[in-house]
């Protein structure tokens, strides 16, 4: 914004012949606001320290207060940590090979779902953002991206219900009658499996994709388009070297949602699967921190985390953070 | 760039198969909730609004109704405050550190909900012993209020700091050239500019709250149940599966039009 222009002669003289508003601010106001223009520090620090504090003690410290308490000892009578430091924890979470497998496919799902997402979206946003209609495109789009907001919850029970298998299970009353929709109708279903987790987180999480995605190519000129074939490439042949490259930015954006958003579902997945076996490390943290062992739980948690801010500073060399 | 007629209508195909995957699984919880039978098994059996009658009738999803709506409320509160003097800040300063903030305001919603909510349960349920007073956070409508409020924040600071970007730093100079002390271009200027922001932002913060399940498991403690871990509890209870088809079918009858009306609110500048 640069330096504003000072009003002197209205400030000297306060006008009554009505400026922007019309009426003289009371004399402390327009010593406050005069303070706060000639130092530029102090407003500045009133002005974020806010919401900066708020960052900072809730959410940074906790996050440092999990660090530290991954590093307590387990009191092996009252299951309550004690605040004697070990590096036990890590250790053991970490030469855990049954963890380190779940936490191996945990991460080859999360990756699976952000490229099932890019597949799904890149067709539809390239349909939507250049060739339907102009005005169809913005109710296409917000087609899209309602379904975003029917809720986590309702979504999941949704595909338990797409996918139930006819028969008996665990929930007696879903497996009355022909089984769900996917069995009645297309007369086969993945049932309650890792297929239908990773069908299910991709439905979920869609919408993250499909939004960037379309933005950037909203942003993309038609003109490079039309100079790619004139120069003689094909549609895949600018498709590649055109229109992919100066997507980046906003499929990076995108995966920050769907890596990150599956990478830490185990709600989901456990009602999918129907409780039977553990497909996804969110339940391991879940059910270690129910055991009750804490301080293994947190150790635990710091693997999505590094990962997630590993990621997180790879999207931002990516550009990702001015697409989102 | 030129693609042929069947290219295009591959591509017109593939995007309408993708709102029919996208719309189906939504409907077919919407149509089972009328279905005479007590099971959600495809084909639904007839209409009835009696599961409706059932659910309203039921104690437990009012209740959690109620609070998920208190909480998201008075998160979106918070988040609304914080994030738009944070957006203030971001645009009008240039400052040692900006990148770094900008990063905070993101990490809520970019690490996993299972991170953010491990973290603080584990905060909450410390004692902190300051010398002359400890305290302990504890569990319930306060905890959740701040949990939610840290992830809200960003939606608020997004819509915002959005708005910002694209309106003139001309205006507000016109405003002070034009003799109006600060207060009066925040009132009469810059407020008007980022109002349908703010609506659309709370709006988004709201229905990000009201739906949210991992976070709150951890943080809410025992008893006390919002609507999408009422939908969790009652997920397990073969006696009224329908039910939950009810309240599933009424949280998207009133979030997608809330939505709606947040997308048309950031578009109209």
């Amino acid at each position: 914004m640069g330096q504003r222009l000072e009003p002197v002669a209205v400030l000297t003289s306060p006008s009554s012949d009505g400026g922007a508003g019309g009426r003289d601010a009371p004399r402390l106001l327009r010593r406050v606001n005069r303070f706060f223009r000639e130092h530029r520090t102090l407003s500045l620090l009133s002005v974020l320290s806010p919401p900066l504090m708020w960052m900072l003690v809730v959410y940074i410290a906790s996050l440092a207060l999990l660090v530290v308490s991954a590093m307590y000892t387990l009191d092996p009578v009252s299951q309550k940590p004690t605040s004697e430091l070990t590096t036990q924890n890590v250790v053991d979470s970490l030469t855990n090979r049954s963890a380190m497998v779940l936490f191996a496919q945990t991460v080859g799902t999360a990756a699976l779902v952000t490229v099932l997402c890019i597949a799904l979206a890149l067709p539809t946003a390239f349909f939507i953002a250049k060739f339907a209609p102009r005005w169809a495109r913005r109710g296409l789009m917000v087609s899209m991206l309602l379904p975003l907001w029917a809720g986590y919850m309702v979504k999941t029970y949704a595909w338990r219900t797409m996918v139930a298998p006819a028969g008996g299970n665990k929930f007696a009353a879903e497996g009355r009658g022909g089984g769900g929709f996917l069995q009645s109708v297309l007369g086969w279903t993945p049932g309650y499996s890792w297929y239908s987790v990773v069908i299910a987180l991709t439905y979920l999480w869609f919408p993250y994709m499909v939004l960037p995605i379309y933005a950037g190519l909203d942003r993309l000129p038609v003109s490079l388009l039309d100079a790619s074939s004139d120069l003689g490439a094909r549609a895949g042949r600018t498709f590649r070297g055109v229109i992919v490259p100066l997507l980046l930015p906003s499929i990076a954006a995108g995966s920050i949602f769907t890596f990150s958003l599956s990478l830490g579902d185990y709600i989901l997945p456990r009602l999918v699967v129907d409780g039977r076996r553990r497909v996804m490390f969110g339940e391991l943290i879940n059910s270690t921190l129910g055991a009750p062992n804490q301080p293994l739980a947190a150790a635990y948690t710091l693997f999505p985390a590094v990962t997630i801010v590993v990621y997180l500073m790879a999207m931002k060399r990516a550009g990702a953070f001015d697409n989102l | 760039m030129r693609l042929g007629r069947p290219a295009r209508g591959v591509l017109a195909a593939f995007t309408a198969l993708t709102l029919v995957f996208l719309y189906v699984p939504l409907f077919v919880v919407a149509r089972l909730s009328f279905t005479r039978a007590n099971s959600i098994s495809w084909p639904a059996d007839g209409w009835t609004t009696h599961w409706w009658e059932e659910a309203w009738q039921t104690e437990g999803p009012r209740d959690a109704l109620m609070r998920s709506f208190w909480v998201a409320l008075t998160a979106t509160g918070i988040a609304l405050v914080l994030g738009t003097i944070g957006a203030f800040a971001m645009q009008r300063f240039t400052f040692f550190g900006r990148n770094v903030v900008s990063f905070l305001m993101v990490l809520p919603i970019a690490l996993p909900g299972i991170v953010t909510g491990v973290a603080l349960q584990n905060t909450f349920s410390r004692t902190f012993d300051l010398g002359i007073v400890s305290f302990k956070i504890g569990f319930g409508f306060h905890s959740l209020v701040i949990a939610h409020a840290t992830f809200c924040v960003v939606i608020a600071y997004n819509n915002v700091i959005a708005r910002l970007r694209r309106s003139s730093p001309n205006l507000i100079e016109a405003s002070a050239d034009l003799g109006a002390h600060g207060t009066q271009t925040f009132r009469y200027v810059t407020f008007p500019l980022v109002r349908s922001a703010l609506l659309a932002g709370g709006i988004l913060a709201f229905a990000l709250s009201f739906d949210e399940i991992v976070v709150t498991t951890f943080t809410a403690g025992s008893g006390y149940l919002t609507l999408p871990q009422w939908i969790y509890a009652n997920f397990a209870r073969p006696k009224t599966p329908v039910v939950v088809n009810v309240v599933a079918t009424f949280v998207m009858a009133v979030s997608i039009p809330l939505a709606y009306l947040a997308q048309r609110l950031s578009d109209s500048d």
